[in-house]
């Protein structure tokens, strides 16, 4: 049973393990949350401009939206991290000083956004053109159709897209170590890392990984249960009703339908 | 107390005075040699139309004539190719289309209320985002209207939990509280079950009554010979024939009248 031992000496070293969970737990996995939601957010805003951009009726919008997706979906995430990371490092110096840690977020945030504004842009087009319409009927400007009915039922309908959209933010923001981040800037990824180079032992990034499953996979269960609750929605439950018993309804209560000569 | 006992519509002008029940000032419209395409295909051809104000007009046809094309061309959700439409007098082509919109009450058949908002949310929206109107009051007024149309106790549910009878109603609540000068009816039975097919019938003839003035795009015939005012029968895109439903009805013209009528009657 040599290799089991030595499986376990490499991957599940306990000591070494428990040796990096402190710098786990308050420097990686703060910073990973902070990176990810961060990220989102940003993707989020800059997703929906994106998305918004891409069905409107200009082509002017139409066009702008379509490249800025094309390019960002299409380029390998860490490869837009470091063109970003570096070669706007001057720049960002400037506002947020030497660290590489904003331009990592805004990088994956402009990732992210590509990837989100297709999520909504999907999203709004599956509701239903009936929609539109009707606000249009009652007088209701593009705009405000847009902002008070279509987007609002396009957006709940891909809350789950979304999760799942957060979780490869989540798991994307490990390349951000990339650009070369301070020891108190470390997310999961580099905490793990710089401990199994010095440790020799893969371990601490066994360690990392664990962090990242505990982070996702309780949201990919999350996505399921939203999805079946978005999807049915709530409804009041109710026992079939004969139809008849609405023709009664109608009758007794409304004053327009009882004729004019009784 | 139905549609039966309302059949004296040949008295339409002299309305009946309805007790508690506030009344509408429908405007006159007017289609003049109104042509539309959808691209290089032209649904409807020079239709010419004269709506008087508080009258109603069935129209009637076998499915392609145009018939939904020509409502959606009134309101302007698809812009007519060259002619004119007249609400009031006045060109429509004129006016801001949202504007105009707002003038233009408009009953679809498949309802298209806002699933995610309740019945009352449903008529209130637009009073209080197009009319401005404050929340409280467009609510107000958004109860008002839904019991009008017989759905007080249901002001709360959301669409889904409502019949489409029921939804139905939401809808021409909806359409109403804009205090529209002319409602527009896009098939708005179509899609119902049947045993509640005559109560929305009966509610859009009592808005008939209280003189509203309405285009009908409808299949119910009996509808159309009790409540209308004017038929008219369109084929292709044109108008092949019109008058008082008694005319159509008894004694068609055209050829293609008498086959429709033959096939749906």
């Amino acid at each position: 049973m040599d290799w089991l031992s030595t499986i376990t000496r490499t991957f599940f070293d306990f000591g070494a393990m428990a040796e990096v969970l402190p710098q786990l737990l308050g420097v990686g996995l703060l910073n990973t949350l902070i990176i990810s939601v961060a990220a989102t957010i940003i993707g989020v805003a800059l997703g929906m401009v994106v998305a918004v951009m891409g069905i409107s009726p200009s082509r002017w919008l139409r066009v702008p939206a379509r490249i800025y997706t094309d390019l960002f979906r299409g380029l390998p995430a860490i490869l837009t991290i470091l063109l970003i990371g570096q070669g706007f490092a001057r720049f960002s110096q400037s506002i947020f000083g030497p660290s590489p840690y904003p331009l990592g977020i805004i990088a994956l945030s402009l990732i992210a956004s590509a990837y989100i504004g297709e999520i909504f842009r999907a999203g709004i087009q599956s509701v239903d053109k009936g929609q539109g319409e009707a606000c249009r009927a009652l007088g209701m400007s593009y705009a405000k159709s847009m902002a008070l009915v279509v987007v609002p039922q396009g957006v709940r309908r891909v809350l789950p897209a979304l999760v799942n959209q957060f979780i490869a933010i989540v798991k994307d923001s490990s390349l951000v170590y990339f650009l070369g981040l301070l020891v108190t800037e470390r997310e999961l990824f580099r905490v793990g890392q710089d401990a199994a180079v010095l440790s020799g032992n893969l371990s601490p990034l066994v360690m990392a990984g664990i962090f990242y499953l505990l982070i996702t996979v309780p949201l990919t269960h999350l996505v399921n249960y939203f999805d079946n609750r978005f999807r049915t929605g709530r409804r009041r439950p109710a026992a079939p009703s004969s139809g008849l018993k609405e023709v009664k309804e109608l009758a007794a209560a409304s004053p327009l339908t009882t004729g004019s000569n009784t | 107390m139905s549609l039966a006992s309302n059949t004296a519509r040949s008295t339409s002008n002299t309305k009946e005075p309805v007790p508690d029940i506030e009344t509408f000032h429908g405007s006159s419209l007017e289609l003049k040699n109104l042509t539309m395409a959808y691209g290089d295909v032209e649904v409807l051809r020079n239709v010419s139309l004269n709506v008087a104000p508080g009258t109603t007009t069935c129209i009637i046809g076998p499915s392609g004539s145009g018939k939904s094309t020509l409502l959606r061309g009134v309101n302007r959700l698809h812009e007519p190719k060259s002619g004119d439409v007249l609400l009031a007098g006045e060109s429509a082509l004129q006016v801001k289309p949202d504007l105009l919109r707002s003038r233009i009450g408009m009953v679809f058949q498949h309802f298209n209320l806002f699933p995610d908002h309740t019945a009352l949310e449903n008529v209130a929206l637009a009073l209080w985002s197009v009319k401005g109107m404050p929340k409280a009051e467009a609510r107000e007024r958004a109860r008002r209207r839904l019991a009008e149309v017989g759905l007080a106790e249901r002001a709360d549910h959301r669409p889904r939990d409502l019949s489409g009878g029921q939804q139905q109603r939401v809808a021409i609540a909806r359409a109403l509280a804009m205090e529209p000068e002319v409602m527009l009816f896009d098939e708005a039975t179509s899609a119902l079950d049947p045993e509640l097919v005559k109560g929305v019938l009966n509610l859009m003839a009592g808005l008939g009554r209280r003189g509203m003035t309405m285009l009908v795009v409808t299949h119910e015939m009996g509808f159309a010979r009790k409540v209308a005012d004017q038929v008219v029968f369109m084929d292709e895109g044109e108008v092949v024939e019109s008058g008082t439903p008694a005319d159509l009805f008894d004694n068609p013209q055209s050829e293609r009248l008498q086959r429709f009528l033959s096939e749906v009657l």
